[in-house]
């Protein structure tokens, strides 16, 4: 073969042969198409990496220096003795909020939309509010939660100092985000149910509301608790719709007398403080980085949770 | 059979079948219950709506037009001009397109097409991490880390902490896992049967990912960059917190320098960075700002929502 010069006509039993066999070369340009999207992937992994690094190592010094005191102290203006106790308590307030409105309302849409709607325009009609409604920017759910419930509803969410900054109204705004996620994931769930369970159901006399309660529910409850936690996940991080209705800046001290009093007062949340945090000067920067931790640690307990479950109960028809 | 000594057999009337009325009436209430439960989507989005307009329209008929084309947007000296935010969102958003596409597509197509089934199970859950970090969080990192190190590199001369690039650079991580997402979905609902066929002609993986399995998904990729796109436009706290939202800014889409977004613009009117009492008028601005961002945000979900549609290919 050495010997046989380059342009010599080779024969087709020679040519096919190199041409499965490669014949020494090496497709470069293959490999380099895999290395750069290894590469990406690899980036858009680190820049994770790095961004948890930076959080945990500069936040966990201040966690642990502080203790229960970070976690338990309300807002102040010195660094050393600011926490985000009221911001905890405030978000497990709107974690609540989201848990009893949107649940049921947006389980029970969903159950309307996938198993007692006929495709009318109606139905057409919801589907593609829903679909349009989860893709509106947060913030301009806030401008909806300051028009309606600040501004027209304020002396009954709010009356007093608050003046309808109340935790009712960022409680009801944050429902009313998660609502759409709430019905898109569920729906989902259900659609995932196969038919012949019901057919079975319906073929021994069931009603509707029977074979959604006892036979579609069931099936489609991992995957519907795995959606509504990924909210609560979603409504736990948001800030910006917070920011429009009035979550509390900078510190408040109020003692409350009732849970109506509370409900009716001023809040924080601890995305928010986050926020507010940041734009201090540099001496909060620890206590910046310490709130993200926290906020990091509960998200990522929230996300791991709902992974969890889904992959646990996963069901494959 | 016979020995039964049963009443004699009467006929089934439509009445028997309808089982007791009790539990038809149930029936029907827990039917108008769910119902309520979806109508009240269609309500929330009339709210959104009428809120929007009704101030929007405040703003409007009361504030002099020229007013809203000057070059700079300082509320508090009654200066709306509406297209310095606007190129401050486009800017900001070009960014983030201009990190997440090429990240965002890359994963797809390694997840979609080169990697193993284990692979896959670990780094999907890893992304779906990365897209439930908040964005304040986020907002925070580019601020601190970011800017000081990427856009310092690259920015000449000395940048300012809070700079555009950085703000940009941070939503684009922001909606990458978004856009990875959406467009593996897409890429990995390709079926087998023409990846074989492909292969069957000899074509190498990389050709097979390129030339069949990318065209033939198109449709979802193009929704997952408009969706994309989206969202960045709406994304309020990484521009907060790291384009400097200060009170106001003037006309600029230089990237290394301080900005404002129409979102960034918003939060920096409620809180009070840039509290306005004299003039009546920064109130409704707030809301013909967010009208003209859900505007944008809702054509740009339409269109990617007609994109999958209209461009899918059935297999």
């Amino acid at each position: 073969m050495a010997a046989t010069p380059r342009n010599q006509a080779i024969t087709a039993a020679e040519a096919v042969r190199r041409s499965l066999e490669g014949a020494g070369r090496t497709d470069w340009r293959s490999i380099g198409f895999q290395a750069v999207l290894v590469l990406l992937l690899v980036l858009t992994l680190g820049v994770l990496a790095w961004l948890l690094v930076v959080v945990f190592v500069n936040g966990t010094p201040v966690l642990l220096e502080r203790g229960t005191d970070f976690l338990t102290s309300p807002l102040a203006s010195q660094p050393e003795r600011a926490g985000v106790g009221q911001a905890i308590s405030g978000s497990l307030m709107l974690m609540a909020f989201v848990a009893i409105i949107s649940f049921p309302l947006g389980i029970g849409a969903a159950i309307y939309l996938e198993e007692y709607a006929a495709d009318t325009r109606f139905t057409r009609l919801v589907n593609t509010v829903v679909r349009n409604l989860a893709g509106v920017p947060s913030i301009v759910y806030g401008l909806l939660g300051l028009a309606v419930f600040v501004v027209a509803l304020g002396d009954v969410v709010g009356p007093g100092p608050a003046s309808g900054r109340s935790l009712i109204a960022g409680g009801l705004t944050m429902a009313i985000l998660v609502l759409p996620i709430v019905i898109i994931t569920s729906a989902e769930a259900l659609r995932a149910v196969p038919g012949a369970i019901r057919e079975a159901a319906f073929g021994v006399g069931a009603t509707r509301w029977e074979v959604v309660r006892s036979h579609v529910l069931p099936y489609a409850a991992p995957g519907i608790f795995t959606g509504t936690i990924l909210s609560m996940a979603r409504a736990f991080g948001e800030t910006a719709p917070l920011i429009l209705v009035g979550a509390v800046i900078g510190g408040f001290n109020v003692r409350y007398d009732s849970i109506l009093e509370q409900l009716q007062g001023r809040y924080t949340a601890l995305p928010t403080t986050v926020y507010d945090w940041a734009r201090k000067p540099a001496t909060f920067e620890g206590n910046v980085y310490a709130a993200i931790v926290v906020l990091i640690v509960v998200l990522l307990l929230v996300n791991a949770l709902a992974i969890y479950l889904r992959n646990r109960f996963e069901r494959r028809w | 059979m016979t020995a039964l000594s049963s009443p004699p057999p009467t006929r089934l009337s439509v009445a028997d079948l309808r089982g007791s009325s009790a539990r038809r009436r149930r029936e029907t209430a827990v039917r108008l219950a769910f119902l309520a439960a979806a109508s009240l989507s269609i309500l929330i989005s009339l709210l959104i709506i009428i809120s929007l307009i009704g101030e929007a329209w405040n703003f409007v008929s009361s504030v002099d037009p020229a007013l809203l084309f000057e070059r700079g947007w300082f509320p508090r000296r009654d200066l709306y001009g509406i297209p310095t935010i606007v190129a401050g969102t486009l800017l900001v958003a070009g960014i983030g397109m201009l990190v997440a596409a090429p990240l965002g597509l890359g994963a797809a197509i390694w997840l979609s097409e080169y990697a193993s089934p284990r692979a896959r199970r670990a780094i999907k859950p890893v992304l779906e991490v990365l897209a439930g970090i908040p964005s304040v969080v986020l907002g925070y990192f580019a601020l601190q880390v970011i800017s000081p190190t990427v856009v310092d590199t690259a920015c000449p001369g000395a940048t300012d902490p809070f700079n555009m690039a950085a703000a940009g650079i941070g939503v684009g991580i922001l909606i990458t896992p978004l856009v990875a997402s959406v467009a593996e979905d897409a890429m990995y609902a390709v079926p087998r049967s023409l990846r074989e066929a492909s292969y069957g002609l000899g074509a190498r993986k990389r050709t097979t990912s390129l030339r069949i399995v990318f065209p033939a998904a198109i449709s979802g990729i193009v929704a997952a960059l408009i969706l994309g796109l989206s969202r960045g436009i709406g994304e309020t706290m990484v521009v907060s917190i790291a384009a400097g939202a200060t009170g106001g800014s003037l006309f600029s889409i230089d990237p290394c320098a301080p900005g404002q977004t129409m979102t960034a613009a918003m939060t920096a009117l409620a809180t009070g960075s840039d509290q306005v009492r004299g003039a009546s008028l920064a109130f409704p601005s707030l809301f013909f700002v967010g009208l003209l961002l859900f505007v944008f945000t809702l054509v740009l979900n339409l269109v990617a929502d007609r994109f999958v549609r209209r461009f899918r290919v059935r297999y």
